[in-house]
This record gives structure tokens, C-alpha cells and sequence, in this order.
């Protein structure tokens, strides 16, 4: 049997400007990105996003029509799959049906002319806690437990990158929580770099280190789950992670490191550190649960009316409309504070500035969100 | 009483909805099995109790009585055991060529032809639209000493003139192959076509070239296919006698023109319902011993 050579890079995973086009799409734009080693590493987006595809190009599995890939020092561009210190746990597990679970896990193993394969098949099939199902065939297991031998089939050749496309989507929520910090325990058990290819940005979130987010063949934003979250850069991010509401704003000054904004004939204030745009028109961007209903803070609207009311367990959650008939989300935590409104009751709303953040306002209030569940 | 009358009717209706129930099998069933009793079941039993027949000293031909002799078995295979190895023989290679040609043709069929694949599958079954006999005639002609085959193979060098391809094994072969390959290719790409490209692509990244990938992912994943292609094409390649009397001489006899010659020609009926045994049995333990060792019960 032809052994197959395997590089044996190590180091960051380092994108360069990598496009990738199909006739006149353009899947991935001119994109670029260094992912530390030994970092848990999420590509967040909507489906076609061309998160996918970024992440085939890393497998090898397509090749960029511009740019360069490269592990360390080397380049790994041009590299065929089967050469590549990277493995893949794909979306649909693609498990070998005609070979047991402990031949599935091997296989990666004999490919590079390792002969004594039980030890480290037994040490990946307890990393997962299916040691008992060895002899099986990949038929005779559930959806969680096939989820769980791709896992090992991949991390028993200890890649230098281990790539995992939307890995739970096929899942149910339960064991799709319960995978999430089965797979992040992994991932410091053996310290491989993970890339985490998702649409679901609580997994995200949860999982990451680092997220970054991909719109449209490019990344949007990268940081960790709280950056992203409290301080998006564009309105893509703020309504694609969470919810978010976004109110166009006209600058009145710029000074002693605060920007004071207004709206209709209200005036607030956000920090300075925390608008990302020079631009007079701005969107001003606050988080629902930062909202309360009350009146007596810098940035207040008075006479607003509730519009909706649904009670979530944690919080009750309110469709609140301005006097410009703009609609605002608030979260209220159900705890003593708890006001109990009723849809048609007035009420104030307030904030404050250090929740809030300034977006460029040329942008479309809308982008970004609802996209997250539609598959 | 009214309600009792109501109640026993309801109930007597409820049983004999369950009746209909349980008898829809086997009148779905019944069509076949009438069909396969008449035309398969009792059959067989005439032919088993013509091959123990014996023609009574001085009777006309064509009359033979039950003697039970078992022994026209014996004779029948004695007398004709060239031509049962023959028979196998040349559906063998049939099939082994078969496969050969069949493989790379549902592959690309199931992986490579894009949206030519319904266009590609319709050629593969368009011969069928015409019948067995003029094909296999048709073959006669090409392969004939006037034929375009012969007229270019006298071109080359290194055969004389004297060459011929009708009337010899070669012939026979072929025929059988071309004959029989439409069911060797469809089993194939319907298995290979089975295989979800993500496990060949899994195989990739897991360090298996794309010849190691085709060997230990999309060999062992088509063997059903291969399986059911060469069970298709050996079963009745074994029993044909077409290609060997259009295309063959009389040396190149399979089983299946003999056991024709025995039946119209010389009206020896237990001879030829022996052979038919022989043959069946035969092919039963061909194919069990080989689906057996090629392991595929559990993925079919």
C-alpha cells in the first residue's frame, strides 16, 4: 500500500486575499484572515455567505481562484487534500458505511502506513465515549453518536486544523447544547486548531474564541463573542448576532470624547471610542435588554406606546413604538423590577451612553437580520 | 332490540372489514403466483419427469414413458460435457469483459457526465429497442469476412489474409458481451450512483489518494452493483444459445444449442430436459457460492 505523505506544518492558519468565483459569482471575495494555532475558531453567516466554501478551500476541496492559503511557512494553496495536515468533520458525517466504526476511525491512519492503529483508535473512541460501539457499522448508530465518530475519525490523525462544517445542523437542540460543550471540551483536551463553519450564532458564540463574520463573500467583523456582540461595526453584525435597534441619528457635535447625536427632536449621547464612523449620518445601535422603561437618564424618548407584549420565561419581551413610529425592542428581566405593561400603555424608554454604539448611517437598518434560522 | 340488531350488525361489518383486511396480500399477491404456478411451477415438474423418461423399444419418435432412469443424467452429461465447459467458460470471460467495459462507463455516468447523464443512460438501454436476433445478426455482418472489422484488421500487418472472425470463438465472445452488457451497466451506475460524493471526499481528506480512494470507497461501496451486474449478465450468457448459433461454428457449441438441438431437431426430449437440470443446478451453485464469498448481504 502506497503511503501517503503527509505535510507536517505547523503554525497559524493563514488566508491571503483568496477568492473564489463560480463563472461569474463570487463565492469568497478577496478575503483574508490568520487564524492562531490552537485557537476555537467560528465562521459565522448566512448560508451563502461562502463560509463553506472558505472552508473547502482550507480542506482542499475546492481551489481558490485568487490568492493564497498557507499553514506556518508553507503554502499550501496548491496542495492536493490528501496531502494537507487538515481534516474535515462534514456536515452530513460522511461516515464509510461499509466499513465498522473502529475500520471509519482507522482509516485515516493506514492511509499514512501506520500499521499499530488500536491504541489510537481506542483513545479517540474514548475521547468521545463510544468505546463500546467499535464493531458497529455507521448505520446502526444515531444522529449524535455518527456526529461524535466524525469527530474522532478526524482528531485521531491529530491535524494540524481541524475544519467542521455546520457539525450539529442535523441535530436536535438538546444534543445540539450538549455537543457544543462536548466539542469545545475537545478542543482543549488536544489543543488542534478547530475552524467551526456556522449559521447559528448562539453556537457560535458559545463555542469560539474568535467569530468572524461573513456576509457576502467577505468578513464582516472578526472578535470575540462579547466584541462583537457590544461593540458591532456594522449593521450586519448587530442585527445578525442578537437582536438589535437601530435608530438613525444626525451628529450635532463631536467633543470631550462624546458624540451627542439627535433624532426628531431628541438628543443623546454615545462615546466617542464607540462610533466607528466619521460620517454625519450615523445609526445609532442599542441592545434590547440595555433598554428600560423608565425616564430619567441622559438618553430618555417620552411617549412611547407598547405595541406587543410576550412573556419568554426569563423576561418579558415589548414592541415599543416611538412618537416617529419607529419600533424598539425591550427586554425586561422578570425579576422585582418588573413593570407589567400592557400593549397600548404609555411609557418612557432610557439608556445608557456606554450601551450604546454609533454605526455608519448609510447603511440598510435591516441588513442582517431574520437571515439566522431561514434554512 | 333495535339496538341489539344495530349492535350485532355493526359488529358482524367490523369482521368482515378485517377479513378483506387480512386477504388484500394474497390477492395482490395472486396474479403472480398464478402466473408462476403455471408457467414456472408446473413446468418444471413436466420437464423433471420427462428427464427420467425412456423411449420404448420400437415407438415412435417423440414417445417416451416414465421409467424413472436416472442415469440419463449420467449419459446426458457424459455426452456433453465439452460443451457445458465451454458454456461456462464463455460467459465468463463474457462477464469478466462485461464488467470491464461496464465499470469506467457507469462511472462516468454516475460521476462525471453532468447533464448528459439521462441522454447517456437512454443509449446504454436503446439497443434493447430493437430485437436480440437482428443484433446479434447484425454482429454477423460486421464481424462477416466482407465486413468493416476484417476488411481493416487484413490492413494491418500483422495478420493475413486469411483471417477470419465469424464462425469462431472470438466472435461467439463478443456477441455475448454486447449482447448482455446493457445489464451489467445498469446495476452498476444505479450502485455507484448510490454513493453519497461526500464520502469520496472524506476519503481525500483522510489521506486516500484518488486511486486508494477508488479502491478501499467506491470498489466496496459498488459491489452490490457488481454483484447484481454479473449475476445478469453469467445467468443467462451461461444458457444462451443465440450468439453460438449465429455467430459461432460447430465447435464453438454452448450447452444451449445442444439442449435446442436435443428438444426440435432430434426429439429427444429426457436428454434435453436433463441438460436443462444439469444447467439449472449448475448456475444455483455457481451463484450461491459466489454471493457468498463476495460478502454483499449485508449492503444489498
Amino acid at each position: 500500500m502506497a503511503k501517503t505523505k503527509v505535510s507536517q506544518d505547523t503554525g497559524d492558519l493563514v488566508l491571503n486575499r483568496i477568492s473564489k468565483y463560480y463563472g461569474d459569482f463570487c463565492a469568497v471575495d478577496d478575503l483574508s484572515l490568520t487564524i492562531p494555532d490552537g485557537s476555537f475558531f467560528a465562521l459565522l453567516g448566512p448560508s451563502g455567505c461562502g463560509k463553506t466554501t472558505t472552508l473547502r478551500m482550507i480542506a482542499g476541496l475546492e481551489e481558490p481562484s485568487a490568492g493564497t492559503i498557507s499553514i506556518g511557512d508553507t503554502d499550501i494553496t496548491t496542495q492536493k487534500s490528501y496531502r494537507r495536515n487538515v481534516n474535515t468533520v462534514f456536515q452530513n458525517y460522511a461516515l464509510f458505511p461499509h466499513l465498522s466504526i473502529f475500520e471509519n476511525i482507522a482509516f485515516g491512519l493506514r492511509r499514512r502506513g501506520i500499521k499499530d492503529v488500536k491504541d489510537e483508535v481506542e483513545k479517540a473512541l474514548n475521547l468521545v465515549e463510544l468505546g463500546h460501539l467499535s464493531e458497529r457499522k455507521p448505520a446502526q448508530l444515531s444522529g449524535g453518536q455518527q456526529q461524535r465518530i466524525a469527530v474522532a475519525r478526524a482528531i485521531v490523525n491529530r491535524p494540524e486544523v481541524l475544519l467542521l462544517d455546520e457539525p450539529l445542523g442535523a441535530l436536535d437542540l438538546k444534543l445540539r447544547r450538549q455537543m457544543q460543550i462536548e466539542l469545545k471540551r475537545i478542543q482543549l483536551e488536544v489543543g488542534i486548531t478547530f475552524i467551526h463553519v456556522t449559521h447559528d450564532q448562539e453556537e457560535a458564540m458559545t463555542m469560539a474564541d474568535t467569530i468572524a463574520v461573513m456576509n457576502q463573500g467577505k468578513i464582516e467583523q472578526m472578535g470575540s463573542a462579547t466584541e462583537l456582540y457590544e461593540a458591532p461595526k456594522t449593521a450586519f453584525v448587530a442585527n445578525f448576532l442578537g437582536q438589535c435597534n437601530l435608530i438613525k441619528v444626525k451628529v450635532q457635535s463631536r467633543s470631550g470624547g462624546k458624540v451627542v447625536v439627535s433624532a426628531k427632536g431628541h438628543t443623546f449621547e454615545i462615546p466617542e471610542s464607540r462610533v466607528s464612523s466619521s460620517n454625519d449620518a450615523l445609526l445609532l445601535g442599542v441592545r434590547p435588554e440595555k433598554l428600560r422603561l423608565d425616564d430619567n437618564g441622559v438618553n430618555s424618548i417620552k411617549e412611547c406606546v407598547v405595541t406587543d407584549r410576550s412573556f419568554v420565561g426569563t423576561s418579558t419581551q415589548y414592541l415599543v413604538r416611538t412618537p416617529w413610529d419607529l419600533e424598539l425592542v425591550v427586554f425586561e428581566q422578570n425579576d422585582e423590577g418588573l413593570h407589567d405593561l400592557r400593549v397600548g400603555d404609555k411609557v418612557s424608554l432610557e439608556w445608557d451612553s456606554e450601551h450604546t454604539f454609533g454605526l455608519d448611517g448609510a447603511q440598510d437598518v435591516n441588513a442582517g437580520a431574520d437571515l439566522d434560522d431561514d434554512e | 332490540m333495535a339496538f341489539l340488531h344495530g349492535a350485532t350488525k355493526s359488529k358482524s361489518g367490523g369482521e368482515s372489514a378485517l377479513k378483506k383486511r387480512s386477504l388484500t396480500p394474497y390477492l395482490l399477491l395472486a396474479p403472480g403466483l398464478i402466473w408462476l404456478i403455471t408457467f414456472f411451477v408446473i413446468p418444471i415438474f413436466s420437464l423433471a419427469s420427462t428427464s427420467t423418461m425412456v423411449r420404448p423399444q420400437g415407438a415412435q419418435i417423440g414417445t417416451y414413458v416414465q421409467e424413472l432412469r436416472f442415469a440419463n443424467y449420467v449419459d446426458a452429461f457424459l455426452a456433453n460435457q465439452e460443451q457445458y465447459v465451454r458454456s461456462f467458460l464463455y460467459a465468463g470471460i463474457a462477464t469478466i469483459l462485461a464488467l470491464a467495459i461496464s465499470y469506467p462507463l457507469a462511472y462516468m455516468i454516475a460521476f462525471k457526465a453532468g447533464k448528459y447523464r439521462n441522454i447517456l443512460l437512454v443509449l446504454v438501454v436503446a439497443p434493447f429497442f430493437t430485437s436480440f436476433l437482428l443484433r446479434t445478426v447484425a454482429w454477423s455482418q460486421i464481424l462477416g469476412d466482407e465486413g468493416p472489422v476484417v476488411t481493416t484488421l487484413k490492413l494491418l500487418p500483422f495478420f493475413d489474409d486469411s483471417i477470419r472472425l465469424t464462425a469462431t470463438p472470438f466472435a461467439v465472445v463478443s456477441g455475448l458481451t454486447y449482447n448482455f452488457l446493457p445489464f451489467m451497466t445498469l446495476p452498476l451506475y444505479a450502485s455507484l450512483e448510490r454513493i453519497d460524493p461526500r464520502t469520496l471526499e472524506a476519503s481525500g481528506d483522510l489521506y486516500a489518494s484518488g486511486f486508494t480512494t477508488f479502491r478501499k470507497v467506491t470498489v466496496p461501496l459498488s459491489m452490490p452493483g457488481v454483484v447484481a451486474g454479473t449475476l445478469l449478465t453469467f445467468i443467462p450468457a451461461a444458457g444462451d444459445y443465440v450468439n453460438a448459433a449465429l455467430l459461432g461454428n460447430p465447435s464453438t457449441k454452448m450447452i444451449g444449442n445442444v439442449i435446442e438441438s436435443r428438444f426440435f431437431a432430434v426429439v429427444d426430449y429426457p436428454t434435453a430436459a436433463a441438460l436443462s437440470f444439469t444447467l439449472m443446478a449448475t448456475i444455483l451453485i455457481l451463484v450461491t457460492l459466489y454471493i457468498r464469498k463476495s460478502g454483499t448481504d449485508e449492503l444489498v
